[in-house]
């Protein structure tokens, strides 16, 4: 094979001409960072709320809730992205759905990006909620509500700090799969750091530098996530508990 | 005090409790001992609203435990109650533990609190523990802590759902001290439990519960004495002979 390793060309300036071809993989990475924590955020969020309604006596709250998992995890997230961006905004009340369009194309794409993995995530983040807090003994429970705790204290003060510790580690594999999966936004035209290896190879045409190099962030971006959840799940240890040294 | 009124209780079709009734008065100690399955944990559960019962009534201070506007939350935070399992909550300290209810349902003051905990720990005899997490303890440990904890709400009466059950056998002592000791101070005490020499040393009277009703229902040294039952007396002649 002979190919002409050209790596430098990452510092020559870009077409775009305001920056080099490092800089525009910055700017994905950058996209890629804000993207996924927001999505993350919104997840945690939205997946702690359904997931202690998945648990609560009311069944018509658990039964919502388990619609809400079983919808936004049985779509495949290209479906759900192409759903938010193309469809939704025809649905909408006109009104609305003209305001969506007539905002910057950028902000358009990220919105309809952060939603649509923040949904998705927060029914996988769900049923983790879910399992680490049936896992609990119920005796945890009744403990709490026996010292004149309400539902909503006990689920604040007893159950959810002890659900969390129990759930670090699937927690962080999710947190994990929001960035890997970030990538479909570059099916909708938003310029992450997937979007922006497909036009390095285009405006370059050194295709195994970029993807490398692209690679290279994804794994880097996944050493700091791990490191971080690491070091969360020390900080979280019980004395005396199970895991703990 | 506490007022147990044909109280019935059914999962589907299968009885759990059936048309019981009793009376703890103040200051009384009274001890519900049965077989395994006979309805007795599911019975103290009740009266503190842990456990729906269907039929009857039960009165705590003259709060009707299952009527659909009773504040709960209220009425428990005034009846302690001890677990099998002693549940102490693991991701906070011992003083933790016995704080957070003092502070989010009687809304003490948190140095107020903290202030109540030596004396408590004192009364168990675990006041170097404080810093402690539940899991550095023993069984035994635990259970004392467990007791501090409810004691720290100021109860009017302490329910202990079989307290010594899960405890290997040299650390039920420890704990049946502390709950004598809190018999003696005049507690009102309603207990679930198999220990018979706690029985005769404190109780007032003993409840026989047997297939979810109470059988029998006697002064102490009737109880022991002489049985009316005889399923009570199997019970006992199988229990006392170790």
């Amino acid at each position: 094979m002979s190919y002409a390793w050209h790596w430098e060309v990452f510092l020559q300036p870009a077409a775009s001409g305001d920056a080099t071809y490092l800089g525009w993989m910055g700017a994905g990475l950058a996209m890629t960072v804000a993207l996924s924590l927001a999505a993350w955020l919104m997840a945690l969020v939205c997946g702690t709320l359904a997931g202690v309604l998945r648990t609560v006596p009311n069944r018509l709250w658990s039964g919502l809730a388990a619609a809400y998992v079983e919808v936004f995890r049985n779509i495949p997230l290209l479906v759900q992205l192409f759903i938010w961006y193309f469809v939704l905004p025809e649905l909408l009340p006109p009104a609305w759905g003209d305001a969506f369009k007539q905002l910057n194309p950028v902000t358009q794409q990220f919105a309809a990006a952060v939603v649509c993995l923040g949904f998705f995530t927060s029914a996988r983040v769900c049923e983790h909620v879910r399992a680490g807090i049936e896992s609990l003994p119920r005796g945890q429970r009744n403990a709490s509500l026996a010292l004149g705790l309400t539902l909503a204290q006990t689920y604040r003060h007893v159950m959810l700090p002890m659900a969390f510790r129990l759930i670090v580690p699937p927690l962080t594999s999710e947190f994990l799969n929001v960035f890997k999966n970030s990538a479909v936004a570059s099916t909708i035209g938003l310029l992450e750091l997937a979007a922006q290896s497909r036009q390095l190879v285009d405006y370059t045409a050194q295709p195994y530098e970029s993807f490398i190099a692209v690679t290279v962030m994804y794994m880097a971006l996944n050493v700091v996530v791990m490191s971080g959840m690491r070091w969360v799940e020390r900080k979280a240890q019980v004395p005396g508990y199970i895991g703990a040294k | 005090m506490i007022s147990i009124r044909n109280v019935g209780k059914h999962y589907g079709s299968f009885q759990v409790l059936a048309d019981c009734s009793t009376e703890v008065n103040k200051g009384e100690v009274i001890v519900v001992c049965g077989p395994s399955g006979s309805g007795k944990s599911t019975l103290i559960k009740c009266v503190n609203g842990l456990e729906p019962f269907q039929q009857g009534e039960i009165v705590v201070n003259g709060v009707s435990v299952g009527a659909p506007k009773t504040d709960l939350p209220k009425l428990r935070a005034h009846v302690g109650m001890v677990f099998q399992h002693f549940e102490l909550f693991p991701h906070m300290s011992i003083m933790a533990n016995l704080t957070l209810a003092q502070e989010k349902v009687l809304g003490r003051p948190h140095e107020e609190a903290r202030a109540k905990g030596p004396a408590l720990l004192d009364r168990v005899g675990l006041r170097a523990q404080a810093a402690k997490y539940p899991g550095e303890l023993s069984g035994g440990q635990q259970q004392r802590v467990a007791i501090a904890r409810a004691l720290a709400m100021d109860p009017i009466c302490m329910l202990f759902d079989e307290p010594t059950s899960a405890l290997d056998p040299e650390m039920i002592n420890e704990v049946l001290d502390v709950m004598v000791e809190l018999a003696r101070e005049g507690m009102t005490m309603m207990c679930v439990t198999h220990e018979m020499g706690f029985a005769r040393q404190v109780a007032h009277r003993v409840v026989f519960m047997d297939h979810g009703r109470i059988v029998e229902d006697a002064p102490t040294e009737a109880f022991f004495g002489a049985p009316r039952s005889e399923r009570a007396q199997q019970f006992l002649a199988k229990i006392l002979h170790h």
